[in-house]
């Protein structure tokens, strides 16, 4: 593509600017064929996304009823570990009590609880470090320094409002989304 | 290539004339791991872990196809077809014990390989491309080793994957569509599995393409020495054949005696109990460590702790789950300027009296980050383990320059063959044993 080249070309095309049409059509041929290429690729590479039965949103009840003040179940929401916790009223002033300034992901009990269930703790049961398991939900579990759930592989501490307080997470435990359905029984998802 | 004064390949049988012809296969392996290439006659038995590295390769194939004949790579099976290939296929507990084992021996040697390297000064100019590959396949070894790891959908399989495959998602905007693309899934699943399987299978022959690159790119310049002082004639160099392929072969012994011990003795002293349980994804193991191979690097990662940010603000800039990410990828991508960073023109760390001492706290400071990674995140290991980060990229980023620039090194030899006899002289008659390489020997078939 010599644009000093004024003498005509081989195939006898010459423009007086030194691109031959074989020029062009070099470069139309190269671009198609890498335009193709690229998009043989892509469906490569969208296999390895989540299938349809693995998106296919599952939801899940839970049953409140059993479940005292103080006390938490785990239980299984899009094959992940929910956590829903019955708050002691000890518990929720001491979420209460925190300066909201301080924390690494601010956010009040009140934000992360539905108006009048603020007894109702319901989280991810995912660390949002790297997505280990906090401990907390079992009975005698170790729940950390501030009295929420902790984290054993690198030390996170959560607070009784699941928010995170010590160590390497960057976010308060996920609150998914979820409705009642009825006084003792959330829909999740 | 070779030098100048290497013996020529002249196939002496009809057959391997004929084949010569055709294809020249044998003159290959003769100029590559032949009596056609002249090797420095120095080399120490450091200088053994690279064809051990490539031995212990060569097991994890065998065994690892035969492991993949008697496996089933589906979540509800997985675990279940490890647990039967250990008990009731032939010899299954052998091929799955030395393929486990192997993946520790294949770390021991090439870690042994990379210090040598470091010491030596091994790439510096002109093998800097060797060294820049053997980084790609240290990569590629992490990578495939930590997908077999997941393989038997054990306790620490399972969570080892949620915890290195949540490294992505720490990665801001793209990060949990990119976790989420490796997995396959929002945690790990049959989707996971199966392509970690598929990868497991491919990868180690993309490896081994890579050593061959390695080779080839070590072969153009040759191998260095414990010295450091490049080739300058025939008196300084034996033919790789015999002399290092006897040396080897002596080397490869010893490293199958120690691997036989463990796996036949202590096959489990380098694993964990938990993965004796099968993956449950509602239970996190107290204690979640890699294999040990990489706890230098989770210690790393770990070691970050708090955000960074603009002092007295709220303002985060960098999450300290994000540091941590890059802190540990940036420890290994940082010895890809290795060969710029260290501007000595000495190569080896005998005749550099400073670099030799940093040399051995940097030694000392992996084993430290190792033992910390292996540990649980509490103290005193987080701060031990902060400490040891920062001093190892000190090491790289501000030690070695400054060493480089103001260190005296010692008197180099004149040749390598100086350095031998002057320390023959020392120790005795060394210089006059059959097989230690003389001036006339190298010369006598060409």
């Amino acid at each position: 593509m010599s644009t000093t080249e004024h003498t005509v070309g081989a195939d006898g095309s010459d423009h007086g600017n030194g691109v031959r049409r074989r020029d062009f059509i070099n470069i139309a041929a190269v671009s198609f064929a890498g335009v193709g290429g690229v998009v043989a690729v892509l469906p490569l590479i969208d296999q390895m996304n989540p299938s349809a039965d693995v998106l296919a949103m599952a939801t899940s009840e839970v049953d409140l009823s059993g479940i005292e003040p103080g006390q938490a179940i785990k239980t299984v929401f899009r094959s992940q570990p929910l956590f829903v916790r019955h708050l002691t009223p000890a518990e929720i002033a001491t979420a209460d009590k925190v300066d909201t300034s301080t924390l690494r992901d601010p956010q009040t009990l009140d934000q992360r609880t539905v108006d009048g269930k603020k007894q109702w703790l319901i989280t991810m049961g995912v660390c949002t470090h790297l997505g280990c398991v906090p401990l907390g939900a079992g009975e005698g579990e170790n729940r950390g320094e501030f009295g929420g759930y902790f984290c054993p592989c690198h030390g996170s501490s959560y607070d009784t409002a699941a928010r995170i307080r010590k160590g390497p997470a960057p976010k308060n435990l996920e609150v998914p989304p979820y409705k009642y359905t009825s006084d003792t029984a959330i829909l999740v998802g | 290539m070779s030098f100048p004064w290497a013996k020529h390949y002249t196939p002496k049988a009809p057959l391997m004339q004929w084949v010569d012809e055709r294809l020249p296969l044998p003159r290959l392996v003769y100029n590559a791991v032949g009596a056609g290439y002249p090797v420095p006659r120095n080399l120490n038995f450091f200088w053994n872990f690279g064809v051990l590295a490539g031995l212990a390769l060569v097991v994890q194939i065998v065994t690892g196809i035969i492991m993949a004949m008697h496996y089933g790579a589906n979540e509800l099976v997985a675990f279940g077809t490890v647990e039967q290939t250990m008990r009731d296929v032939n010899a299954g507990w052998l091929m799955r014990y030395a393929h486990a084992n192997g993946a520790s021996f294949f770390f021991i040697v090439v870690y042994l390989h990379i210090f040598r390297g470091l010491y030596y000064g091994s790439y510096k100019a002109p093998r800097e491309m060797v060294w820049l590959l053997g980084l790609v396949i240290f990569l590629l070894m992490m990578a495939t080793a930590f997908m077999g790891y997941v393989l038997p959908w054990g306790q620490m399989s399972y969570w080892g994957a949620k915890v290195i495959t949540g490294l992505f998602g720490a990665i801001p905007v793209v990060g949990e569509p990119i976790q989420t693309w490796l997995l396959g899934g929002f945690a790990p699943g049959n989707a996971a599995l199966n392509r970690f399987f598929s990868l497991h299978y491919l990868l180690p022959f993309v490896i081994a393409g890579v050593i061959i690159l390695h080779i080839w790119a070590l072969h153009i310049p040759g191998s260095s020495n414990p010295t450091g002082v490049d080739v300058k004639g025939p008196q300084d160099t034996v033919s790789f054949h015999p002399y290092y392929t006897a040396k080897d072969g002596f080397g490869a012994g010893v490293f199958f005696i120690l691997f036989a011990l463990t796996v036949y003795f202590a096959p489990n002293a380098l694993g964990h109990p938990d993965n004796y349980i099968e993956a449950n994804p509602l239970s996190t193991p107290a204690h979640i460590v890699p294999e040990w191979y990489f706890w230098p690097f989770y210690a790393i990662l770990r070691a970050f702790t708090v955000d960074f940010g603009i002092p007295f603000t709220s303002i985060v800039i960098i999450p300290a789950k994000l540091m941590g990410v890059l802190a540990m990828f940036a420890s290994i991508l940082l010895l890809f300027f290795l060969p710029w960073i260290d501007t000595s023109p000495v190569r080896s760390g005998n005749y550099r009296p400073v670099f030799k001492k940093f040399f051995w706290i940097l030694v000392l400071d992996v084993i430290v980050l190792g033992y910390c990674g292996g540990s649980p995140a509490e103290e005193p290991f987080v701060m031990i383990s902060q400490v040891a980060s920062a001093y190892y990229f000190a090491h790289f980023l501000i030690i070695l320059p400054l060493v480089a620039a103001f260190e005296r090194p010692l008197p180099l030899p004149g040749s390598i063959t100086e350095a031998v006899l002057s320390k023959g002289a020392h120790e005795g008659e060394r210089e006059a044993l059959p097989g230690m390489g003389s001036d006339t020997q190298p010369n006598s078939a060409a």
